[in-house]
C-alpha cells in the first residue's frame, strides 16, 4: 500500500497489467483430496498464488488447556514457505502469519458445527507454496474446501477474495503489483447462503463510495468462487459415477 | 501421546510376510516405490521440485541471492539446507521450530549434495571476498508415509538441477543455470527383525530397529552415509545396503534423466 | 451415459446445498433455514418419506452406544487402558470392564500397548465421554491375522444388506472376519484365502459408491480362488 511506482496499473481503457477488467478475478483452480494422511485437503491456484490446505480432526485437543467442554476449537496455522515470495522468507511464524491464522480460524468457526465435538480440536493447516497477493483469501477458500472434504459437519462453505484500489480505480482481486503500489486492499469472506461477513480487513485509503463498490465486487466474486468450490468437491466424489455408467 | 502406536497384529503381519520375502504393498525387499517428480512448479523460487515417493511427498524450493562469503572460503558461494516436518504431513508432526528429526533430515540431504560437489560453489563467486551467490534449499514434508530421507534428497536434487541464478534480478549479470556437476542419490534401507528392506513406508519404518541412508554419485562412489535408529547392523548387512544403494542409485538417476 | 437413468441417481451434495424448499423435514446432517432444508455435510442426498437428509461420504467415526469396534491399546494406567478406537476421543477401558479379574496396578499383565481388542461402546455422554467394555459375548483380544482400516462410512457396504456381503466373503474364503463399526476390520484365515478376503474388502472400499457390488466381489474372489468349492457354486462351469 505504501510503495511508489511509475508503472501504470490501470490503462486508459480500464485494463489492468495482467489484462483483466476492474471487476474480474484471476483464474481459479481447485483440486480436492490431494494428500493421503490428512482427513481432508485441497490445492488451490488463483492467478499465481499456489496454496495447499489440510484438515485433521476432529481429534483430541492438544494442548489440553485449550479444550472447550462445550464445543470443538478450530486451530489454524497459516504458513508461507521460504521460497513462496521474491525475497526468501525466514521459516517459522511471524506476527503477520499469527494474525492471519487467527482471523481464518474465526471465519471458519462460524460455519463449522463445533458444538457436535466438545473438547475436540479441528486443525487447519495452510501452506502458501507461491504468493502473489491475496494469500489469506486463497488460504481460507482452500481451507473451507478441505474441511468439507474431511467430512466435517458445517453449515456452508466459505469463499474469500479481496477487492481494493489502485491508480484511483476500484479493483477486484489485486495482484502483487496492484497490492504493492495500490491505495487500498479489502479482504472479505462470506457465508454465501446468508451473505454474512466472516472475515473483513481493510488497509489503505478509500471513500465510502469506493469502499461500497469494492465490497459489491468482492461479494459477487465470492459467489463465483463458491461455485468453483462446490464443483471441485462434487467432481472429486463423482468420479466413480463414470465407472458406474461404464459397467 | 503424539507417538503413533502400531498394532501388534500389523507388526506381526509385516514380520511374517518378510519371512517369505514379501511386503504388504506387494513390493520385494529390494524394491523402491513409484517416483513422480514435478520440477519448476514454483515460479517465485529459482528452482523447485515436488516429489512423490509412493504416498510420501516433499516439496523443495531453491532461492539464490547475493550475500557475503565466509572468511575461510572468500571465493566460494554458500549452500544452505533446511527441512521442516510440518503438521500438514502427518498427525505426529507438531508445529514449532525444526526438531531433531527435521535437523537430521536436512543435514543428511545436505551432506550428500555438499560432499558430492553437486553444486560447483566456485562458480558462485561474484566478487572474491566480497560477494557470492548464496543458495538456500528449503524442503517441506507435505505427506509422510515413510522414508523422508530419499524423498527429500530427490526433491532437493531435482530443484537444484533446474535452478537458475537470477543475475538480472540483482543486476549481477545474465541469468544462468546453477552449475551442477552430478546427481547424488540417496538410498535408504531399514532393518526389521533380521531383514533389510529398501524405501520403507510408514508402518515399516515404525517397526524397524535401524536405518541406513547411503548417498552415491554418478560413478557409484559413496558420498554420504547416516545410520539411524536404536538397533545395530552387521558388517554383512552394511555390505548389502551399499550394493543396493549403488544399484538403485543408478536406476533412480535413469528415472530423473 | 443414458444407460444410467434406469438407476436412482446418487446426488452428491456439499454443505450449504439446498436439499428441499417444499416443506420437507430436515433429517440427519441437514438443517432448516427460513423454511428451507440445506445440507450440513458432504454426502449423498437421502429422502425418506417426508424427511430429507445427507448420508456422509467420509468424516471421523463418532461412537454410538452399542457399536462394536476394534481398538488398539495406546496407553496403560493403573486401573484402566486407553484405547484408540479411531474416534476424536480416546476410549478408556476400565479394569471392571474386562473379562479378567485385574488387581490394581496389574493392568499391563493383561493388555499391552499395541494389543488389539474387540470392544463394545457402553455409553457416550453429552460431553462425548466414552465408556467401553470387553464384557460381552464375542468380545476379546484378537491375535494374528490381518487388520485393515477404511473410512467408517463404507463399513455398511462391507457388511451388506442383512450381512449378505460379509457372509459371502466368509463362505468363499473360509476366513474369520470381524468388522468394527469404526472402520477397522480383522481377517484371519489361510494365507491365500486371507489375502483374497483382504483384497475383496479393499475392492469394496474403492467401489463403495457403485452398484452390483456383491456380484463383482463374488466374481473377484472366484477368480482369485478358482478351486473354491461351495454348495451352491454352479456358475463356474
Amino acid at each position: 500500500m505504501s510503495g511508489h511506482t511509475d508503472m501504470v496499473l490501470v490503462d486508459k481503457k480500464g485494463v489492468r497489467i495482467d489484462g483483466r477488467k476492474a471487476d474480474e478475478h484471476r483464474p481459479v483452480h481447485i483440486e480436492v483430496g490431494v494428500l493421503s494422511n490428512a482427513d481432508g485437503s485441497a490445492y488451490l491456484e488463483i492467478g499465481k498464488n499456489k496454496v495447499l490446505a489440510a484438515v485433521y480432526g476432529p481429534r483430541e485437543c492438544h494442548p489440553r488447556h485449550l479444550q472447550d467442554p462445550t464445543k470443538a476449537i478450530i486451530q489454524c496455522k497459516y504458513n508461507m514457505q521460504a521460497f513462496s515470495v521474491s525475497d526468501r522468507k525466514r521459516p517459522g511464524p511471524d506476527r503477520r502469519s499469527v494474525e492471519i491464522s487467527k482471523i481464518i480460524a474465526e471465519a471458519l468457526e462460524k460455519v463449522v458445527l463445533t458444538e457436535l465435538y466438545p473438547r475436540a480440536s479441528i486443525d487447519v493447516y495452510i501452506e502458501i507454496l507461491q504468493a502473489n497477493a491475496g494469500t489469506r483469501c486463497a488460504g481460507l477458500t482452500a481451507a473451507s474446501v478441505a474441511l468439507a472434504d474431511a467430512g466435517i459437519p458445517m453449515r456452508d462453505i466459505v469463499p474469500a477474495i479481496a477487492a481494493g484500489k489502485a491508480d484511483g480505480h476500484v479493483l477486484l482481486d489485486l495482484n502483487k503489483e496492484e497490492d504493492n503500489y495500490g491505495e487500498a486492499d479489502v479482504p472479505l469472506a462470506i457465508v454465501p447462503s446468508t451473505d454474512e461477513i466472516v472475515l473483513l480487513q481493510m488497509d489503505g485509503n478509500m471513500t465510502r463510495k469506493e469502499f461500497d463498490k469494492a465490497l459489491d465486487m468482492a461479494f459477487g466474486a465470492c459467489h463465483d468462487l463458491y461455485d468453483v468450490q462446490k464443483t471441485a468437491l462434487k467432481n472429486r466424489y463423482a468420479i466413480s459415477k463414470e465407472d458406474e455408467a461404464n459397467e | 501421546m503424539s507417538e503413533h502406536v502400531i498394532s501388534e497384529i500389523k507388526r506381526d503381519h509385516i514380520m511374517n510376510l518378510l519371512k517369505e520375502g514379501k511386503r504388504e504393498d506387494g513390493r520385494g525387499v529390494g524394491d523402491i516405490r513409484n517416483i513422480q517428480i514435478t520440477t519448476n512448479c514454483i515460479e517465485s523460487a529459482d528452482g523447485s521440485a515436488r516429489v512423490k515417493l509412493g504416498n510420501t511427498e516433499v516439496i523443495a524450493g531453491v532461492k539464490i541471492i547475493p550475500g557475503t562469503p565466509f572468511s575461510d572460503t572468500p571465493d566460494s558461494g554458500v549452500l544452505t539446507m533446511g527441512a521442516e516436518l510440518i503438521p500438514m504431513a502427518h498427525p505426529s508432526f507438531e508445529s514449532g521450530p525444526p526438531g531433531e528429526d527435521a535437523i537430521e533430515l536436512a543435514r543428511v540431504v545436505d551432506r550428500g549434495i555438499r560432499e558430492s560437489g553437486m553444486v560447483d560453489v566456485k562458480q558462485l563467486c561474484i566478487t572474491a571476498g566480497e560477494e557470492v551467490w548464496m543458495c538456500f534449499v528449503d524442503m517441506y514434508a507435505l505427506d509422510y508415509d515413510g522414508n523422508l530421507f530419499d524423498a527429500a534428497n530427490l526433491a532437493a536434487v531435482s530443484a537444484l538441477r533446474t535452478a537458475t541464478i537470477p543475475g538480472e534480478q540483482y543486476s549481477k549479470g545474465e541469468n544462468r543455470p546453477l552449475p551442477v556437476t552430478c546427481t547424488p542419490i540417496s538410498v535408504t534401507s531399514v532393518k526389521i527383525g533380521n531383514n533389510l528392506i529398501l524405501d520403507p513406508n510408514f508402518d515399516e519404518e515404525m517397526i524397524s530397529s535401524a536405518r541406513l541412508t547411503v548417498t552415491t554419485d554418478d560413478k557409484g562412489n559413496f558420498r554420504a552415509m547416516q545410520k539411524g535408529g536404536k538397533g545395530s547392523i552387521t558388517r554383512d548387512e552394511l555390505s548389502l545396503c551399499l550394493d543396493r544403494a549403488v544399484e538403485k542409485g543408478k536406476a533412480v538417476r535413469k528415472i530423473i534423466g | 451415459m443414458e444407460r444410467r437413468n434406469a438407476r436412482p441417481t446418487r446426488e452428491i451434495v456439499v454443505p450449504g446445498d439446498l436439499l428441499d424448499d417444499s416443506g420437507m423435514c430436515a433429517g440427519s446432517n441437514a438443517y432448516m433455514l427460513d423454511g428451507k432444508t440445506y445440507a450440513g455435510i458432504l454426502g449423498v442426498r437421502n429422502v425418506y418419506h417426508d424427511t430429507v437428509g445427507v448420508i456422509p461420504l467420509g468424516g471421523r467415526y463418532m461412537p454410538n452406544t452399542g457399536d462394536t469396534v476394534i481398538g488398539i491399546i495406546e496407553d496403560i494406567g493403573s486401573s484402566n487402558w486407553l484405547v484408540d478406537i479411531n474416534a476424536p476421543y480416546p476410549a478408556p477401558l476400565h479394569v471392571n470392564e474386562v473379562p479378567w479379574k485385574v488387581e490394581f496396578g496389574d493392568t499391563s499383565k493383561y493388555l499391552g500397548i499395541g494389543n488389539v481388542v474387540m470392544l463394545k461402546i457402553l455409553m457416550v455422554d453429552e460431553s462425548k465421554k466414552i465408556q467401553v467394555t470387553m464384557k460381552d459375548s464375542g468380545l476379546r483380544r484378537v491375535e494374528g491375522g490381518q487388520l485393515i482400516e477404511m473410512p467408517h462410512s463404507k463399513v455398511s457396504r462391507v457388511i451388506g444388506k442383512g450381512g449378505s456381503m460379509i457372509q459371502m466373503i466368509k463362505n468363499l474364503t473360509d476366513c474369520r472376519i470381524f468388522v468394527g463399526q469404526n472402520g477397522r476390520i480383522w481377517i484371519d484365515g489361510d494365507d491365500d484365502k486371507a489375502d483374497t478376503a483382504v483384497e475383496a474388502i479393499k475392492l469394496i472400499e474403492r467401489e463403495a459408491q457403485n452398484s452390483n457390488l456383491t456380484e463383482r466381489v463374488e466374481k473377484f474372489i472366484r477368480n482369485r480362488l478358482p478351486e473354491t468349492e461351495d454348495d451352491e457354486g454352479e456358475e463356474d462351469q
